[in-house]
């Protein structure tokens, strides 16, 4: 059975650039300069921030790939497990502190 | 991961390199020439007997091998370095290479002749019986301090889940009770001369970390939490050979491996390649580039269609010969390079 996600198709990401390379070119080097090396964060923090955002938009490419980057940064199992209950922790921090704007309404509605 | 470790991973027939991976093809492409720079390390590979038997292996070292240097051999390779004194430096290795009978006496000898000598050792032998004879080793952290030798030990990492995941059970606490011993005896601790490097492998098909990063988090995290000091630490890329390729083999990843170190192939690290500077003698005497081509059965050639070897072969000669490259050769070139001394750039 076919998938909409192939492992394999990690590889072919820089494909994108067959209909439209002068925007993948940009998209690449920017993606490049600002994962690729230390600034004023260092590479394996930008690669567990990265870990973080890849399971919180559950992307299993991005997992795949961050996960590795992370180990190659030096990260250990225990920091990366980390990164992803910082991802969680926001993921239902935002969706309580929605409640608030549900308070809001009930205040307007309830007598 | 895989709970077996296959002890010999001498596969059955396997599928040739994929062109792409060509390392002398890759060379030529970006019109690179590697002849050797001298010989300023001789790396004896005394024997493939070892204590453990871990699962990057690239001797397929094991208890059950019985491959080691003979008398006459290790009396050679003592004769060549009085031969040559612009060979500085002495690497033994294995297997566990302390498990050799003439293992101190090639340390005494080389000494004794000025060389400066290093010795690969996995920290768990000393506690480890030998495996063949049931000796105990735990003289052997004396024996280095009192020849100097520097010690060249093998920690995966600064913690327990990943250097047992590599080695073994129980690796990482005999480790560390290893490395506690060397620091007693001076080893690591500043004045002493008594130097002790650490070796980092990836606990699988990735590349090393930045060395200078790692070392700094592996000599804060070793010194907090059970008080190690050290000197360096050295990043080597796992290389696609034996039981590592077996590895990668049985889990589909040996071509997004080999895919890998090409796509981080490094034309400065190219250039540091140790088989420019180096000379491999396996356990038949045999010369080699260096010790993966020893255990690729990659030989020197000498004269008559025959391997050269330390008993027919003059070592200055070796400057004149073509280096034997193969797709494993990109395990040393990716990322920061890679060789017995670490990174390479």
């Amino acid at each position: 059975m076919s998938s909409y996600y192939e492992s394999t198709d990690l590889a072919r990401f820089g494909q994108i650039g067959e209909h439209g390379k002068a925007l993948a070119d940009e998209f690449f080097k920017y993606y490049g300069m600002v994962t690729g090396a230390d600034g004023a964060l260092t590479r394996r923090e930008k690669a567990l921030i990265a870990l973080a955002i890849s399971h919180s938009e559950k992307c299993p490419y991005c997992i795949d790939a961050y996960s590795t980057a992370c180990l190659e940064a030096g990260a250990n199992p225990a920091q990366m497990m980390e990164a992803v209950h910082v991802a969680a922790a926001m993921k239902a921090g935002i969706t309580l502190v929605h409640a608030v704007q549900m308070k809001n309404h009930l205040d307007k509605l309830v007598l | 991961m895989n709970s077996s470790i296959p002890l010999r991973a001498l596969a059955p027939a396997r599928a040739p390199d994929l062109p792409r991976h060509d390392f002398d093809q890759l060379l030529k492409a970006q019109g690179i020439t590697l002849p050797p720079l001298g010989i300023n390390t001789l790396q004896v590979n005394i024997t493939r007997l070892c204590n453990q038997v871990c699962r990057h292996c690239h001797v397929d070292a094991s208890p059950t091998r019985t491959e080691a240097l003979s008398r006459a051999g290790v009396e050679r390779c003592v004769e060549l370095l009085a031969l040559h004194p612009q060979i500085g430096t002495l690497d033994i290795t294995g297997g566990a290479p302390e498990l050799h009978p003439d293992f101190e006496w090639l340390v005494a000898q080389a000494t004794a002749l000025g060389r400066h000598v290093m010795v690969r050792h996995n920290l768990t032998v000393t506690f480890d019986q030998h495996p063949q004879t049931g000796a105990s080793m735990a003289h052997l952290p004396a024996l280095f301090a009192r020849h100097r030798c520097e010690v060249v030990c093998s920690l995966p990492y600064y913690q327990e889940f990943f250097t047992d995941a590599q080695r073994g059970d129980g690796v990482f606490a005999k480790s560390i009770q290893g490395l506690q011993d060397l620091n007693a005896l001076g080893y690591g601790q500043p004045g002493s001369g008594l130097v002790l490097n650490l070796v980092y492998n990836p606990v699988g098909p990735y590349l090393p970390a930045a060395q200078a990063a790692l070392q700094a988090d592996y000599q804060r995290e070793l010194h907090d939490r059970f008080a190690v000091v050290f000197n360096q630490l050295y990043t080597i890329t796992n290389m696609p050979i034996n039981r590592f390729r077996l590895h990668l083999e049985k889990s589909g990843q040996y071509e997004s491996y080999m895919d890998k170190l090409l796509g981080a192939f490094n034309a400065q690290a190219a250039a540091g390649v140790m088989c420019r500077t180096l000379i491999s003698v396996g356990h038949d005497g045999r010369l080699y580039d260096c010790d993966f081509n020893q255990m690729l059965d990659l030989p020197v050639p000498g004269q008559a269609g025959r391997a050269a070897t330390i008993f027919n072969t003059d070592l200055a000669a070796l400057a004149q010969r073509q280096i034997r490259f193969g797709s494993h050769c990109l395990g040393c070139t990716a990322g920061a390079g890679s060789s017995c001394g670490g990174a390479t750039t």
